[in-house]
């Protein structure tokens, strides 16, 4: 198998206290139908479970789905962890509930890409494929 | 005579088929090859007598007020009074929701209902690590009696009722609620309301679950035994569709699923040695009313019929209050569009009149811009008014159950019925709801209809207006509610100051009290109330029957 044939690894995190899985299992399901390897973490991880499974899991795509409102202060702290272990090129979007006013400073941080709701799941698959590595 | 009649109606539709409608389909075909509701159900191009062909007036509707309860749970319905208009509010902290209360209720809101933050919903209090970011975010924060006074300052106990979602630790917020009700002078026999306490839907969909589902549902039997003996005018269930629904399932998944649960709960009361007509009058449902809708006043007579029937041929029921399905519905919050949101405000009444033709009991319609944040208080008045306008100019209230005797409706109902039974018999076949749900049977059929519909929204099948069509480039820009960083702060020093003044050797001794009664067989309400009373915080009371009774883990499936 050629590098450019491996699958790409995703995982889909939950961080946050809130029970919502209808967007990540969607999205969850999408990429693994458009052919990605892809990992679910479960509800409710903190940052560090967060940070620890990516490096686990050696994924190269880290999609968080968040619609708490807690996202300005557990999104800085995954960043910050996933850095430490030296995760500095893993690929990190986000969707969920994302007023338009934080999208900047999350950008900021390094999450590369946020899609809100209605966002089609094709344009989804379409980011990863251009933007992972 | 009758089945003549019937004979020739099919005979003439074939001929009407054959000689109107050929010619028209062949000059110009219709818009599509599938007409399907929100919830893929196939609807054909017309509903005649043929279609209701089985319908017994007698034995399948009644009369409003009578056995099967289709037309409706009570004789007069709207003519006697409106539903209740009840809208779900919480917000920052105690006091900052205590205002907001006090202004719907000075706005003609008649019953409060209260949303906690997700640290109350999880059973942590506020200074939980995992509580970070969450407090007083998504709801009220509410972390001991010291809030619950807080929020129900100025608002007779014994005047209002109260409907609280709170399902994992319902019976701590019911004792919050009891020990607040006391400090104005309020007996637990005085009080009216609801807790939802529907643990089944949280493992099925919204997932706010805590203990593994055994010790939960004796939780909840202890819960009925005890409000049966003690409160008796609170409803101490709220038998939820309306999550299974958001989560992604169709409307007779919703209504099938619901339905299993509390058939589950009346088993679980009556093997815990209640008699039936004790408890069953408090139990209440709670649905959700999506876009389609048809097939939403169809689920709604679907659902009084079957529960009637349940009640009285599986559970031998006698008292009619047993077999009365009443319920609370809140419009679609998933419907809402985060694009073009005052679009939102259209599809809010839509939903709102299918549940008012459905024969609710009370309502929540949904705010404008709710798929950004919680509502603003404009936001939230105007979805009040939207109730306003059905009940009081519409005139959909003057008459009972106006969608009676549709062909449509009626043949829908049907349908629904059947297809509610067939998931009734999966679900014995599997071991019935609990085991159902440890095999992941729930969470599968809910995320494949998710899945679907999803689908069905990228290829085009169905429309939504500014999403995936009439799409506009320019975002509207609406005021979003934003929680003040300070309410964290509040709440924190709340939280610390009560630790500080309360007696916190009792608090230790009625929490080991309460183990003990965990532990063995004994009701463990009375003592959650006992630790309460003395100021025992949600998070310590949870923890003290996580270390009894562990904490469920999910089969993870998508």
């Amino acid at each position: 198998m050629t590098e450019a044939e491996q699958k790409i690894r995703v995982l889909i995190a939950k961080p946050g206290l809130d029970g919502h899985d209808r967007g990540a299992k969607v999205v969850a399901r999408a990429l693994r139908d458009a052919g990605f390897e892809v990992i679910y973490t479960g509800l409710r991880q903190t940052p560090e479970q967060i940070a620890e499974a990516a490096l686990q899991e050696d994924v190269t795509v880290v999609g968080l789905s968040i619609l708490s409102g807690a996202h300005m202060r557990l999104f800085p702290e995954i960043m910050k962890l996933l850095k430490e272990r030296g995760m500095d090129d893993t690929l990190v979007i986000a969707g969920g509930i994302i007023p338009e006013d934080d999208i900047k400073p999350l950008k900021k941080l390094g999450i590369k890409a946020i899609f809100g709701p209605g966002t089609p799941t094709t344009e989804i698959v379409e980011y990863i494929r251009t933007n992972a590595k | 005579m009758v089945t003549k009649e019937k004979s020739d109606v099919s005979q003439q539709k074939r001929e009407w088929e054959k000689n109107t409608l050929k010619k028209t389909l062949e000059k110009s075909p219709e818009r599509r090859e599938r007409f399907i509701t929100t919830s893929s159900r196939p609807i054909a191009r017309l509903y005649s007598p043929t279609d209701m062909a089985n319908l017994d007036y007698d034995r399948d509707l009644g009369f409003p007020g009578e056995y099967p309860y289709t037309r409706g749970v009570y004789p007069t319905m709207y003519r006697g009074r409106f539903w209740t208009m009840r809208m779900f509010a919480g917000f920052g902290t105690a006091e900052q929701t205590n205002a907001r209360y006090r202004y719907l209720l000075e706005q003609g809101q008649t019953g409060l209902s209260v949303a906690f933050h997700l640290p109350t919903i999880q059973g942590l209090d506020s200074d939980d690590p995992m509580s970070t970011g969450e407090i007083g975010v998504c709801g009220v924060a509410i972390d001991s009696l010291a809030d619950m006074e807080i929020l129900f300052s100025q608002i007779p106990l014994n005047k209002v009722t109260t409907s609280m979602t709170i399902n994992a630790p319902a019976a701590v917020l019911l004792c919050f609620y009891i020990a607040a009700a006391e400090k104005q002078g309020v007996s637990s026999t005085q009080i009216g309301g609801t807790i939802q306490n529907d643990i089944l839907k949280e493992y099925q969909a919204q997932k706010t679950w805590i203990f593994p589902p055994d010790p939960s549902m004796r939780i909840i039997t202890n819960t009925l035994e005890y409000c049966t003996k003690n409160v008796p005018r609170w409803n101490t269930i709220s038998i939820s569709g309306y999550h299974i629904r958001e989560a992604g399932s169709t409307a007779v998944q919703e209504l099938a699923f619901t339905l299993a649960n509390g058939l589950a709960y009346v088993k679980a009361g009556v093997d815990a040695g209640l008699k039936v007509d004790d408890f069953a009058p408090r139990l209440s449902f709670f649905f959700d009313s999506h876009l389609d809708l048809f097939e939403e006043v169809a689920k709604f007579r679907a659902a009084r019929r079957i529960w009637a029937r349940e009640m009285h041929e599986r559970f031998n029921a006698k008292s009619p209050r047993s077999y009365l399905l009443r319920f609370h519905t809140q419009t679609a919050g998933v419907s809402l569009t985060a694009q073009q949101p005052e679009n939102n405000i259209i599809r809010t009444t839509i939903q709102a009149l299918a549940a008012v033709l459905g024969g609710t009991q009370s309502l929540h319609t949904n705010s404008m811009d709710e798929a950004w944040a919680l509502p603003t208080e404009k936001a939230a008045t105007i979805a009040l008014r939207t109730q306003q306008i059905l009940a009081h100019e519409s005139g959909v209230a003057n008459t009972i159950d106006p969608l009676g005797g549709s062909y449509f409706i009626e043949s829908l109902t049907n349908e629904m019925e059947e297809e509610t039974y067939k998931y009734f018999d999966r679900i014995d076949k599997l071991g019935g709801v609990v085991e159902a749900i440890k095999k992941g049977f729930f969470q599968r059929e809910i995320a494949d209809a998710a899945f679907r519909y999803q689908r069905e929204i990228e290829e085009k099948e169905r429309t939504i207006v500014g999403v995936n069509d009439y799409i506009t480039d320019d975002m509207l820009e609406i005021p979003v509610l934003k929680i003040d960083p300070e309410v964290e702060r509040t709440q924190l020093a709340r939280l610390r100051k009560t630790r500080k003044t309360r007696n916190n050797k009792k608090v230790d001794q009625l929490l080991s009290r309460l183990q003990k009664a965990a532990e063995g067989t004994e009701n463990m309400l009375p003592h959650i109330l006992a630790a309460v009373r003395e100021y025992a915080t949600v998070g310590e009371v949870c923890n003290a029957l996580r270390e009894v009774f562990g904490e469920y883990q999910e089969p993870i499936i998508f």
